[in-house]
């Protein structure tokens, strides 16, 4: 089907009217305590490109000290030569801990806080705090760092996932509240992001590297856990039928009771 | 059956008779299996005491498993517990199996304790059955408390701070007290590693113990039932109770029953829920301890929480520990403070009734406030629901008289399985 020419550039200007709006919509983000990570630790190639993501833009401050590199390979099925060609640094063994090179008495320095392990963090904080923090670094000219987070007010980690992302301002209101006391307060509430610079992702593509890499996060909290799964379904069967057996024998010995 | 009659009439031989000389085997199986006669009528309710010994063994079990990789010590407890969850060959199968027996063992214990206040068997000839329970129940606490310790995260550390300064508000003693529990000036090394080994080997050696003293009490008297009537005061002509059964084979095939369905849900939660939604795990405990950063809410695990909610719902912290200590030790009490004329719940007045629907849900209530922030409207219901918690108890020498109370049937009522 063809199409002619003004009804073609009408639908590209509608096209890029939709893609704008859709970068920032009135009241974009107002509902990010909400957002779910939507995790999945089945989805193996979502916990590969997480554990991609990882290994390119985290692993340089954040250590997964309880997870080794072996072990990733082996549960997230990437061969020995995969994982040595594309996720050990050099110099690193399979068999090693997943751990930054980056000393603790520096990033002490430069952050006024050593960056956390991660290896537990989705167990400690859950998913969707993680995907929350990741969703909402915005510029705060005040802070350090020049970005600030909804998630974890006066964060010490500066927002470097900002080049895919892009930077984003966030725009609060004040609103009226009157509390138990009767006096009035105005709280400074967050209403919205505008987008200041766009990165190098769509807003589409950096929102699937957030859910991959809180999905890998998620597993690496609790590594046996699609196993516990999978497992504990014959587990309880198993044990379904023997109650039931011996239901039968009860019944039969209690025949004789009256 | 014949076999087995005709069985009787044979003298054991061999290795059976060379054990049976010299070991008192037969002598305990008659007594306590095949002899001992318990109540025909046992409910749903009966089930707990058996499950309960199941549960005890579990822990056994699985706490020797975990001691193995365990490793005491404020800089080798988180990571040797996370070395058990991931590396460890099936670690993480005994560590959820122990830490959510734990909670089981708990609601197994607290539904044992209202079969016997519902049918009134901590009364006479009961009452020392009953208050060695209670000893029972009060080890279990210590021990509970000690384990929750042990995986030092954040939760198990500033929980530790919470509970051992409770002791910080005895006069006199109290500060003194508080450095010779922990061994330090804070809750430390020397803290957890004394926990260790009081996790391990002294409170579980107490608690076999006191259940061995239970049996033996349980023994001494014969079970309680549904109908709260003595079913030894009617001997058929073999010298057995009219209404009793011989435990084994009656009671032992079904406490086997009762065994499965428990496992089958102790397993759902295993590997479906380990954590029970924060409940049996705790988000904070998944961070290791740090006495530089307090978690948002510091609240104990479950089963301490009714007794939480009302150490907080009293503005005076010293006043508020006393009522705390006094809302456990009032059980001991039970057995005196009952004057209702019957013993089973069955065939009670009204007031008797009411009064154990109000505490069992005041202290459901008492549990799930002691879990939310002390606050507001938290703190004031979790005052109302203590107030009837205390009353329960306070008030029972004179509502147990009170009412109509039905005929006691001479005979148990039992109805007969189709």
């Amino acid at each position: 089907m063809s199409m002619s020419k003004p009804a073609l550039l009408l639908a590209l200007a509608l096209a890029s009217a939709c893609a704008h709006a859709a970068e920032a919509p009135a009241g974009a983000g107002a509902d990010w305590a909400s957002w779910h990570a939507a995790d999945d630790v089945t989805n193996l190639a979502s916990l590969q490109r997480g554990a991609r993501n990882f290994m390119a833009y985290c692993v340089g401050c954040h250590s997964l000290k309880y997870e080794r590199y072996s072990r990733l390979g082996s549960d997230l099925e990437i061969s020995p030569e995969e994982l040595q060609k594309y996720l050990i640094p050099p110099g690193e063994k399979a068999s090693n801990y997943i751990l930054t090179t980056m000393p603790a008495a520096d990033s002490q320095i430069w952050f006024g806080k050593t960056p956390p392990d991660l290896s537990l963090m989705a167990r400690a904080r859950g998913p969707d705090y993680l995907y929350q923090l990741l969703k909402t670094f915005y510029v705060d000219p005040t802070k350090p760092t020049g970005t600030n987070n909804l998630r974890l007010d006066a964060i010490a980690m500066p927002a470097v996932l900002s080049e895919l992302e892009g930077l984003k301002r966030a725009v609060f209101k004040d609103e009226k509240e009157t509390g138990a006391d009767g006096k009035v307060m105005t709280l400074h509430v967050f209403d919205h992001f505008e987008t200041l610079a766009p990165g190098s992702m769509t807003p589409a593509q950096y929102d699937a590297f957030v859910h991959d890499t809180v999905n890998f996060l998620d597993y690496v909290g609790e590594p046996t856990q699609a196993t516990r799964r999978s497992l504990g379904i014959w587990v309880v069967l198993f044990l379904l039928v023997f109650t039931w057996l011996a239901w039968l024998l009860k019944q039969e010995y209690w025949k004789d009771v009256h | 059956m014949a076999a087995d009659s005709s069985g009787a009439d044979n003298p054991p031989r061999g290795l059976r008779a060379w054990l049976y000389k010299r070991f008192p085997i037969q002598e305990f199986i008659s007594e306590q299996l095949t002899g001992y006669y318990a109540p025909k009528n046992f409910n749903i309710w009966y089930f707990f005491g058996s499950l309960a010994l199941v549960i005890l063994v579990l822990q056994i079990v699985t706490g020797i498993f975990l001691t193995m990789f365990y490793k005491p010590g404020d800089a080798t407890a988180f990571d040797s517990v996370e070395f058990i969850m991931r590396e460890v060959q099936w670690g993480w199968l005994i560590r959820y199996l122990h830490s959510t027996g734990a909670s089981l063992f708990f609601i197994v214990v607290y539904l044992h304790m209202f079969r016997a206040m519902l049918y009134g068997s901590y009364r006479a000839p009961r009452e020392l059955l009953w208050l060695i329970g209670m000893l029972v129940y009060l080890a279990l606490m210590a021990e509970a408390f000690f384990g929750y310790v042990l995986p030092w995260g954040n939760m198990s550390f500033w929980g530790a701070q919470v509970i051992v300064n409770l002791f910080g508000t005895i006069p006199v003693i109290g500060p003194g007290l508080v450095e010779w529990i922990r061994g330090d000036y804070g809750i430390a090394d020397a803290t957890l590693n004394r926990f260790f080994a009081l996790h391990v080997a002294a409170v579980p050696l107490g608690i076999l113990l006191l259940v061995a003293l239970h049996l033996v009490a349980l023994r001494q008297t014969g079970s309680n039932n549904p109908d709260g009537i003595e079913i030894k005061a009617r001997v058929g002509p073999d010298g057995h109770p009219l209404d009793g059964i011989p435990f084994h084979p009656y009671y032992t095939v079904k406490d086997i029953v009762g065994v499965g369905v428990m496992f089958v849900l102790l397993t759902i939660v295993v590997f479906y829920v380990p954590t029970f939604g924060g409940l049996f795990l705790e988000g904070p405990n998944f961070e290791p301890a740090n006495p530089m950063s307090t978690p948002e809410h510091i609240a104990p695990v479950w089963y301490f929480t009714p007794y939480y909610a009302i150490l907080r719902a009293v503005p005076d912290q010293r006043l508020g520990a006393l009522l705390m200590f006094l809302a456990v030790a009032l059980f001991v009490f039970l057995p005196w403070l009952d004057r209702s004329p019957v013993k089973s719940m069955r065939y009670r007045g009204a007031p008797s009734k009411v009064a154990l629907g109000l505490f069992a849900l005041s202290f459901v209530a008492l549990g799930y406030l002691g879990l939310q922030p002390a606050e507001g409207l938290y703190v004031s219901l979790a005052r109302i629901f203590a107030v009837i918690y205390f009353l329960f108890f306070l008030l029972m020498p004179w509502y147990s008289r009170l009412g109509t109370m039905k005929p006691v049937p001479e005979r148990v009522t039992f109805h007969e399985h189709e």
